[in-house]
């Protein structure tokens, strides 16, 4: 009964006002339970492991080291895997309220340095190198993919498609590891590992900013060239089945130019699927240098989860995990929108 | 079963070498054992870091392990993590999506969440900390977690799908003379989502492939266990890159590119027969008017 009256206030109000509200206020419902519900994996991850696992943790790191752990390392393992003696609900209530506050404990390896100071220092650098590079790959992809759409079949297309089909099934850390070799090591054009010129001082200095372009050359290359493909691919075939379409037709029997009917009827349609992709590709940034910044040892978040790992440094390692889910959840709630304001079909579907 | 999508060259050259492997993976290490006479596991100290020569074709490397053994024996190894991967991902999409599409309501609502959430967790990320959490993983366990966490892409285009067949008249049909729920889903529903199921499945193989080599590459892995992955990332680990050692680490990531190129081949093919507009890409364009009767007959 009370779920009747409340699908039918939406509906009226709905029509009164734009379809795009109610669009957006769904996803971004959804989005909040998403997080909740990667907050919650987050908390209950580490103790669904079996035994007592931070007493395993604790045991292992005083095996390594050789010292006695202090009171508050301990403090911050006890807080990842759980306090066997505490209120499970209580300890999940402290988690939340930590969260709320972005602290993320103390490292382990790095003790006593905040988690989130950590953080900090690495974000900058995955989103300089990874941000501009998936805008580039894009950028290309999707222009010479319309390229190669609208004339299938021709001699740019025969050559360029089977070829990107190659590139695109390349493993990423493979192909990164040919270029370091190849330019780094072979040729020596580029330097083989790091972000920036390590006798420098960090700063604003032209030097320094030089230093920081030399070091990133390369693993920005990488990632472009290995990311356009997809992008190349997916337009090309949205290409080719737009260009087929009546209105296409119709655009050119009006005798409009070529490169307007290309670009003003063809192409702005079939990107659309693209924008998509990118949207959500932007929301991978943070998670997705992984592979990059472990090849060449980039000082960023993806590096920061590696050495981490290496080292089971848990709480580092749920800090990285929060941040990279957060910023994949807003990119994907910010994609919506946008998605919302360009194609008005959505609105209306959902 | 229409043998139609064995007419595109794509598809043949790529089920070939996806064939190829596959028999590599299978005869492969008992070939290379009886017939050349190699163990991937064997440390010859004598020739260790050589490059390839007659003896050893893909020469040595920092251990005095034939290359080439290695890369036959790693073909088992990643073939039989993205095959389990694929299997348990793919299962996981038509549990989800088919269900999610043929029941609708409460059920349709509860899995759709289920599969956006995991559409947005990115996953290699996640894998990478269960693992870790895990301490220490066999390739078993490695395939197990990627198609747990690999199918959420599979299920929403299979929900969609479903969706669709669900309303059709024949499925109303079958319900109106009596026919029970399951058996109509896997019966009457499921066959129509065959091809669509096998190109996912090529998908999410090469997709276990490549998760599997590179969490290896990052370290993730069964020290013991010899794949393309663990092969890489020992390279990696002795720097081979900075001592120019090229033939350690080139051909294993040679071997997963090919494999990714074939089943890319297939899908496009398979993509140009379920979608006549793309076959517009196609040279013998001219042909394509004598075709429909054949294609048609096929479908």
């Amino acid at each position: 009964m009370t779920a009747v009256t409340a699908s039918a206030a939406p509906a009226v109000r709905s029509a009164r006002a734009p379809r795009r509200w109610g669009f957006l206020a769904r996803r971004l419902g959804f989005y909040l339970a998403a997080a909740w519900s990667a907050i919650t994996l987050n908390f209950f991850l580490p103790r669904l492991m079996p035994g007592d696992p931070s007493a395993a943790i604790v045991d292992k790191l005083q095996r390594v080291s050789g010292q006695q752990l202090t009171p508050s390392a301990l403090e911050s393992i006890q807080k990842v895997f759980g306090n066997p003696d505490a209120n499970l609900g209580r300890q999940y209530l402290d988690y939340l309220g930590q969260l709320a506050h972005f602290d993320l404990g103390i490292s382990i390896s790095n003790f006593p340095t905040p988690v989130s100071d950590l953080l900090w220092q690495g974000l900058p650098w995955t989103l300089l190198l990874v941000g501009t590079t998936t805008v580039i790959a894009f950028v290309l992809g999707t222009g010479i993919g319309a390229v190669a759409g609208w004339k299938a079949g021709g001699r740019f297309d025969t050559v360029v498609s089977p070829l990107t089909t190659f590139v695109s099934a390349i493993p990423y850390f493979w192909m990164a590891l040919l270029g370091l070799w190849l330019f780094g090591f072979l040729l020596g054009w580029f330097p083989l590992s790091g972000g920036y010129d390590a006798d420098l001082p960090i700063g604003l200095s032209p030097s320094f900013l030089l230093s920081v372009l030399h070091y990133g050359v390369l693993p920005a290359a990488t990632i472009v060239f290995s990311a356009f493909g997809g992008w190349l691919l997916g337009m090309r075939n949205m290409t080719v089945t737009t260009v087929s379409e009546d209105y296409v037709l119709l655009a050119q029997a009006k005798g409009l130019s070529g490169r307007r009917v290309m670009l003003r009827y063809a192409a702005r349609n079939a990107v659309l699927p693209n924008f998509t992709g990118f949207a959500l590709a932007l929301g991978h940034v943070v998670g997705g240098a992984l592979l990059t910044e472990v090849v060449f040892n980039y000082p960023g978040i993806g590096y920061l989860l590696y050495s981490s790992l290496q080292q089971r440094d848990y709480p580092v390692m749920q800090g990285v995990f929060f941040l990279i889910m957060l910023t994949v959840l807003l990119a994907n709630l910010l994609a919506d929108s946008v998605y919302a304001l360009l194609d008005p079909r959505i609105r209306e579907g959902g | 079963m229409s043998t139609a999508f064995l007419t595109s060259w794509k598809v043949r050259i790529g089920l070939g070498i996806l064939a190829l492997f596959c028999l590599l993976a299978v005869l492969g290490p008992w070939l290379a054992h009886s017939l050349l006479g190699l163990d991937p596991r064997a440390n010859d100290t004598s020739v260790i870091a050589r490059p390839p020569s007659g003896e050893h074709l893909l020469g040595t490397n920092q251990f005095g392990q034939d290359v080439l053994a290695q890369v036959i024996a790693g073909a088992r190894g990643s073939m039989y993590v993205g095959l389990l991967g694929a299997v348990v991902g793919t299962a996981m999409a038509i549990l989800v999506g088919v269900s999610a599409g043929y029941y609708g309501g409460r059920t349709d609502a509860a899995l759709n969440f289920l599969t956006n959430l995991f559409l947005v967790l990115p996953a290699l990320p996640l894998i990478l900390i269960v693992t870790g959490y895990l301490q220490g993983t066999g390739l078993t366990t490695i395939a197990l977690i990627i198609g747990f966490f690999g199918w959420s892409g599979g299920a929403r285009t299979l929900r969609a799908q479903a969706l669709s067949i669900a309303n059709r008249d024949f499925v109303r049909a079958m319900r109106m003379l009596g026919e029970r729920g399951r058996r109509l889903v896997f019966a009457e529903v499921l066959p129509h989502l065959t091809g669509l199921i096998a190109s996912m499945f090529l998908h999410a193989m090469i997709g276990a492939v490549m998760a599997e080599a590179g969490l290896a590459f990052l370290g993730i892995s069964d020290s013991s266990a010899i794949s393309w992955g663990t092969m890489i990332q020992s390279a990696q680990q002795q720097s081979a890159v900075l001592r120019g050692l090229w033939w350690w680490f080139v051909p294993p990531g040679l071997c997963i590119a090919l494999i990714g190129t074939a089943a890319a081949l297939v899908n496009f093919g398979v993509d140009e027969l379920a979608n006549p507009k793309l076959r517009v890409a196609r040279p013998a364009s001219v042909r394509r008017t004598k075709r429909p009767a054949r294609a048609g007959g096929g479908a």
